[in-house]
């Protein structure tokens, strides 16, 4: 008999390397759920913060207080903000049937599933990276991805991600943020 | 040393400020040091109180009135030790059994 | 009355920081630390408020976990109110000053990110550290959520300094799986904390006008007696504990209690654990009860004073206890918390069967399903009418 430990909570689980904002957009996704009246848990799997070394986090957004304290096993979102990651590990590990995968990819949908065998759900792709460098010059790839991630879910509305950012980076950092969150809720390809 | 758990301060905190000054301690003496004021520093012109210095029980008592050195052990709680009789740089300290 | 909701500030804060906040707000006179992981945002954040003009307190960057303890007597001893945080090796360094903080009866706050000792060197969540200590003196309470954590440090500043107590007080969270966890933290107004803290009346500080002595030598003629005070004064814990409890539950609906029952009145199987594990356990018995399983769980937030009657009766007739802990107490009888609990229930007329499982050593992963896995033990064992003493469980064995 399958048991269900995560009831009514909706579960994320982040990919990508340290020094990319992993902890940082797990981190700001979870405050605008807060800010929607949620119960959050944000939280990373936690070591010593290595640039570059592949690094996971965990969401857990729910209505209800939560009680669980574990990592996420069978996670509703699964997100990867560094395409590089896509050659060593599988984003759909563990996700559910009915799940969303998110990618910064080159990629379109079809690919993403034919490559990774993922049938079910949703699979997002976003050019993220692409989309940093050239509005901000720099590869902060985890603010576009995450903006595909919540657009493609409704988890929380794009507008209350974009306060929590703008919160967090008042002035030109903030701004430039909310334009490669909006050009990514433009050009994310759902499939 | 009746007194039991709740007769007496907490945490051992002693409340009443200099009070070793009740334990008299020169019934610990098995040697009392005796002053020979001939050769003495102090007596002579008021240098040197080595003896005052190292006293660890602040026994060495040394005063001066009107130009006029005196020297005088506190045997109340001087606890024999010696060490005024080692320091003493012109041997006026001499031990002697109790 | 509760302070009304348009004044408390909802924020998303890791444990770490709701402490930062707690101690901010409970205007300390000195917070002495040495940064250990994953403690270190607690004094990070608190240097930052300092930084930042919002607190007077000084905040003395020590060269030791050993000098921060001592500094904290020190200032404690002057009369003013103290906190530090450290964990693991931190807080194993701490060792000698902790008893004296605790004998000279200082009613200092001391956070604590729970972590594992070395070694293999390790930074991750185990109550190895908070285990060490428990002998020390110090008052133990063991928290679930950030929340918790925020509440139960304010409170801890009342509960040390009482008159009926003065002694420190350690306030635990498990490392990252809280230290580094953001959760929705309700804190309250800074007026209103204010008026709850209130300024500590310190007994007998050192005052240059009023000298006394502290920390003197005592043998075989008085230190027993001093102890014997010293135990006294931890049992008196339950009673202040309660009336500061119900004067926080009036302003913010919360309590949380010596422990915390889910579900236990009709349990055949009682779940014991601490911190984020008693959440997780409540989750699984949720889950076993849809079963038809009758589980039910003891969360325990005050490790010291031990809570035994109320364990005992809390345990009623359940048929057997599954201990779920952090901590190994190598080669004895039981370990810690099992040892504490098997001495409650020792008393009782029908002695449930007792388990206990030591799991998420050096922060191995403690999901829902060891728990399942425990349980699934137990009512073998129960069947069986006989268990190991102990049992590790989600090790490679």
């Amino acid at each position: 008999m399958s048991m269900d430990f995560a009831k009514g909570i909706t579960a994320f689980r982040w990919h990508g390397r340290g020094g990319q904002g992993v902890v940082t957009s797990n981190q700001m996704l979870g405050k605008a759920a807060l800010a929607e009246g949620n119960y959050i848990q944000a939280f990373p799997e936690f070591g010593p913060e290595r640039t570059g070394a592949p690094v996971r986090a965990f969401l857990r957004i729910s209505k209800e207080p939560i009680q669980v304290y574990a990592q996420v096993y069978i996670p509703d979102v699964v997100v990867c903000i560094d395409p590089t990651l896509l050659e060593v590990l599988n984003p759909a590990e563990g996700l559910k049937t009915e799940g969303t995968l998110v990618l910064n990819t080159e990629s379109d949908p079809k690919d993403i599933r034919d490559r990774f065998g993922f049938k079910g759900g949703k699979v997002v792709t976003v050019d993220a990276s692409t989309i940093a460098m050239e509005v901000m010059g720099r590869p902060f790839y985890n603010m576009p991805t995450m903006a595909a991630a919540v657009s493609a879910t409704g988890v929380v509305e794009i507008d209350t991600v974009i306060g929590e950012v703008l919160n967090r980076y008042p002035g030109k950092v903030g701004d430039l943020n909310k334009v490669a969150i909006e050009r990514a809720v433009k050009e994310a390809q759902i499939g | 040393m009746s007194e039991k758990f709740n007769e007496i301060p907490m945490a051992g905190n002693i409340v009443e400020p200099g009070n070793a000054e009740k334990y008299k301690t020169g019934g610990w003496r098995a040697e009392k040091p005796i002053h020979n004021p001939e050769a003495c520093l102090w007596i002579k012109n008021g240098t040197c109180g080595r003896c005052w210095i190292f006293c660890p029980d602040m026994s060495v008592i040394l005063t001066e009135k009107n130009g006029k050195y005196s020297y005088e052990f506190n045997y109340e709680y001087c606890k024999g030790c010696g060490i005024c009789a080692a320091e003493c740089p012109t041997q006026s300290i001499h031990m002697e059994k109790e | 009355m509760t302070i009304s909701k348009d004044k408390i500030k909802i924020e998303g804060l890791t444990g770490d920081s709701a402490i930062a906040h707690a101690l901010r707000q409970a205007n300390l006179d000195v917070l002495a630390a040495y940064p250990i992981t994953p403690q270190t945002i607690i004094v990070e954040d608190y240097q930052r408020f300092a930084a930042d003009g919002e607190i007077n307190a000084a905040v003395i960057p020590v060269e030791s976990e050993h000098s921060a303890m001592s500094a904290c007597v020190g200032a404690s001893a002057v009369g003013g109110r103290v906190a530090t945080a450290s964990a693991s090796a931190g807080l194993a360094l701490m060792w000698e000053i902790l008893y004296v903080a605790a004998s000279m009866r200082m009613p200092i706050v001391f956070t604590v990110a729970n972590r594992a000792l070395s070694g293999p060197i390790n930074i991750h969540n185990d109550h190895s550290d908070g285990m060490g200590m428990r002998d020390s003196g110090f008052i133990q309470l063991y928290c679930q959520s950030c929340q918790e954590a925020y509440d139960t440090t304010l409170m801890a500043f009342r509960l040390a300094e009482h008159h009926d107590i003065l002694l420190p007080v350690m306030v635990g969270i498990d490392g990252f799986i809280l230290s580094h966890n953001v959760e929705r933290v309700e804190m309250l107004p800074d007026d209103e904390v204010e008026k709850f803290v209130g300024v500590r009346a310190p007994v007998d500080p050192l005052d240059p006008n009023n000298p006394l002595t502290m920390g003197p030598l005592a043998l075989t003629d008085y230190y027993f007696e001093f102890k014997e005070q010293q135990d006294r004064a931890i049992n008196r814990v339950p009673k202040v504990y309660k009336e500061v409890e119900a004067e926080f539950e009036k302003i913010t609906g919360r309590k949380y209690g010596q422990f915390e029952t889910y579900k236990t009145e009709d349990a055949d199987i009682i779940i014991i654990a601490m911190s984020t594990m008693g959440g997780t356990a409540k989750v699984v018995a949720d889950v076993l009860r849809e079963k038809g399983e009758k589980v039910g769980v003891i969360r325990l937030k005050m490790f010291r004073p031990f809570p035994a009657e109320g364990i005992a009766k809390a345990v009623g007739n359940a048929k057997a206890v599954a201990i779920f802990e952090k901590a190994m107490s190598f080669g004895a009888a039981a370990h810690p918390l099992a040892m504490e609990v098997r001495t409650a229930l020792y008393e009782s007329k029908e002695r449930p069967m007792i388990l206990d499982f030591v799991v998420g050593l050096g922060g191995r992963d403690v999901p829902p399903t060891t728990f399942v896995e425990g349980i699934e033990k137990t009512k073998e064992y129960l069947k069986a009418g006989k268990a190991p003493k102990y049992e590790t469980l989600g090790v490679r064995k």
